[in-house]
């Protein structure tokens, strides 16, 4: 094999995966941003950085998670499947990766562990954050705690009302929360103001970035932290089925979970991958689809697909699941998605939410709204494949964040 | 470039013993039909450079004041055709006054670097400021402005350390804009000192004028930056003024303006002859 046709050798030196990504900020953070890039590279020739990372991710984050076999779940689809030329039934085995049974209840844990090791390397003894529905934000205290770090989290002021019980278990575990003001008071907002306070206070602050996104390394680093998901799912695979999945499947905001998923299978041909965008109402209503429904852009330190409109102006993201409420999406993706290495599948509103209430009914799984976006794409694509096929699918979180959400949506009085 | 209003300016202003001002607003603030009186007043009120900024709604480098300005234009409904519309017609109004357009990337490059250096060649700008493409990033802006005839203002700022500098300043040109305070527009003020070790360092190495900006929003801090830069960049506090008299801002951004020209004046000695 030579590293030059490896699909797994991205980003190049200037931090471009094909024509996305790169390094799109104020001249004010660009010292910084290359100081951060120095600061990973000797960090990654480091055995005591990887074994100190190896070592938290065990002993407090709770990994290895077992990649479950989701039989009932399965079995369920395999009934509605048509027969295959054999005469069986088609419907391929449904592994799930189990990413919310981490501590905090998601993979974003991963990351932040990682980035906090960075962020002592660097002698910074502040960090901060951006939050939707405050699953990062809530990571992001929770290392910052641990690490006895001064954590500030940006959250839009939309998003603080609406996720109260987040705002509470920050404050719980010592960090400030801002409420955003400016713009839509969503994520993207909560961004904005996340890099404005950043420029404002480099010398002694470190931001973490909460997904594979934003200005290089940012992409490539929360990439090989969350990379442990894939690393895991494979060598979990190989032991129970002796091969390789036949295809993977992950939800797609910014895209951390699934490209920490995908990236240690992109250059096995025989694993199909498909990583499902958030089409909320639908493609023709409002959506958080930067793929189906963007074009390519420069947001927040990277050029990747955005949602815009025809001057560049970054319109409105929706879908009901706030980790997937996001006009953009990680760089990587884009350039995957251009190369046809993965596909990418839209799913609404209303199908998630069904595949929310089924995992839950046959499974006693409470998926993340995320998540279930997920489990809605394998439910579309199991009963295609043969029964003697496999499919892993990302559980990147637990769904007690969203219970309100969802009783909301099914018109349920708490 | 048939004439380059930015040098003649500068040269202008040096003979003169003062420091050109340079004045920020943004296109469409508070809607596209307000803008060329407010761009008249900038220029009745002694401006030298004018720096129109172009809307986006993700500001991420502004502070509250611009930001706001940026949400008003958008909010009312200005687009990129109405902002080149008003450079051409500011350029018919006065053919000598130097245009900088100054924004983000990505309604600049929407709809690819070419077509966006194009309109500015058509529409009579000077100079282009992006705040998010960074030298490293050089290819997606610089060379299409540059075969345009169109100068890229490059932004050297606190953390522009001497190692970093010499990147910067390849592919400058116009003026250098020094960002005063490591930080967001219109928030801190810089202190002086630091501002006249920044503007001797910058000064050593390139000579391309130097203008400073970010938080400078009185007649006296635009006197003392006066004093040892070449330009002083004066935003948000005219962006204030807007954001308070709206549509009816032009004669109140006009006498703020003249305050500060009047404070550039004072420091140059032919001026004090003359009024003596």
């Amino acid at each position: 094999m030579t590293i030059k046709n490896s699909l797994r050798s991205q980003p190049d030196a200037s931090g471009h995966f094909g024509s996305f990504g790169g390094r799109y900020v104020a001249e004010t953070l660009m010292p910084l941003i290359l100081e951060l890039e120095k600061v990973y590279k000797a960090a990654r020739q480091d055995p005591e950085f990887d074994a100190e990372f190896t070592q938290l991710l065990r002993t407090y984050v709770g990994r290895p998670n077992p990649l479950y076999y989701a039989q009932r779940l399965t079995e369920a689809l395999r009934a509605g499947a048509p027969e295959g030329p054999n005469g069986q039934k088609k419907g391929a085995k449904i592994y799930l990766k189990r990413e919310e049974l981490n501590h905090t209840g998601a993979h974003k844990i991963n990351n932040c562990i990682g980035q906090a090791l960075l962020a002592r390397r660097m002698g910074k003894k502040k960090v901060i954050a951006e939050t939707g529905a405050g699953q990062h934000g809530v990571a992001t205290a929770t290392v910052a705690a641990l690490f006895g770090m001064e954590c500030k989290i940006f959250m839009g002021a939309k998003d603080v009302e609406r996720q109260k019980p987040n705002v509470f278990r920050m404050k719980l575990l010592g960090a400030e929360v801002v409420p955003v003001v400016s713009g839509s008071q969503t994520l993207k907002d909560a961004m904005n103001d996340a890099l404005r306070h950043w420029v404002s206070n480099v010398h002694d602050t470190f931001y973490i970035i909460g997904t594979a996104a934003g200005p290089h390394p940012y992409p490539e680093l929360v990439r090989d932290f969350q990379s442990i998901i894939g690393r895991e799912a494979r060598e979990q695979i190989l032991e129970i089925e002796g091969r390789l999945p036949d295809m993977l499947i992950a939800p797609v905001g910014g895209g951390s979970n699934a490209i920490g998923l995908f990236h240690p299978f992109l250059d096995d041909a025989e694993v199909k991958m498909i990583g499902v965008e958030a089409a909320g109402e639908g493609l023709q209503g409002k959506h958080a689809a930067s793929l189906a429904g963007g074009a390519s852009g420069i947001l927040h330190g990277n050029r990747t697909y955005l949602l815009q409109d025809e001057d560049g102006q970054i319109t409105e993201a929706h879908s009901i699941s706030a980790g997937l409420d996001y006009p953009g999406i990680g760089p990587e993706h884009s350039w995957l998605h251009e190369i046809g290495r993965v596909e990418y599948m839209p799913i609404t509103d209303d199908e998630a939410l069904a595949s929310f209430q089924k995992l839950a009914a046959l499974e006693g799984i409470i998926p993340a709204l995320e998540s279930a976006h997920a489990i809605a794409s394998a439910e579309k694509v199991a009963p295609t494949m043969d029964a003697d096929q496999i499919i892993v699918v990302n559980l990147s979180g637990r769904g007690d964040k969203d219970i309100f959400t969802v009783a909301d949506a099914l018109g349920v009085e708490m | 470039m048939t004439a380059d209003r930015l040098a003649a300016r500068f040269a202008t202003c040096k003979e003169a013993g003062r420091a050109a001002l340079v004045t920020f607003v943004t296109a469409g603030d508070p809607t596209v039909a307000a803008t060329p009186a407010i761009l008249d007043a900038l220029v009745a009120g002694g401006a030298d450079i004018i720096e129109l900024g172009m809307p986006f709604t993700d500001p991420m480098a502004d502070g509250p004041a611009i930001e706001l300005a940026n949400l008003r234009s958008l909010g009312s409904g200005t687009k990129t055709r109405d902002i080149f519309h008003l450079a051409t017609t500011f350029r018919a109004r006065h053919p000598h006054t130097p245009l900088v357009l100054m924004g983000y990337a990505n309604p600049m490059l929407v709809r690819g670097s070419e077509w966006f250096a194009g309109q500015c060649r058509q529409a009579g700008v000077d100079g282009v400021i992006c705040v998010d493409v960074p030298p490293e990033e050089d290819a997606e802006i610089g060379p299409a402005l540059r075969a345009a005839g169109i100068h890229l203002i490059r932004l050297a700022t606190p953390t522009t350390d001497a190692a970093r500098l010499p990147a910067v300043l390849d592919g400058a040109s116009g003026f250098l804009y020094h960002v005063a305070v490591a930080g967001i527009t219109g928030k801190q003020q810089a202190a002086q000192a630091a501002v006249e070790q920044a503007v001797a360092r910058l000064k050593a190495a390139t000579d391309l004028p130097i203008a400073v900006g970010f938080g400078v929003r009185s007649a006296e801090q635009a006197a003392a930056i006066g004093r040892v830069a070449d330009g002083v960049v004066v935003g948000s506090a005219i962006v204030d003024i807007i954001g308070s008299h709206g549509d009816a801002a032009a004669p109140f951004v006009q006498e703020f303006v003249a305050s500060l020209r009047g404070a550039l004046n004072a420091n140059s000695p032919h001026y004090r002859e003359t009024t003596a």
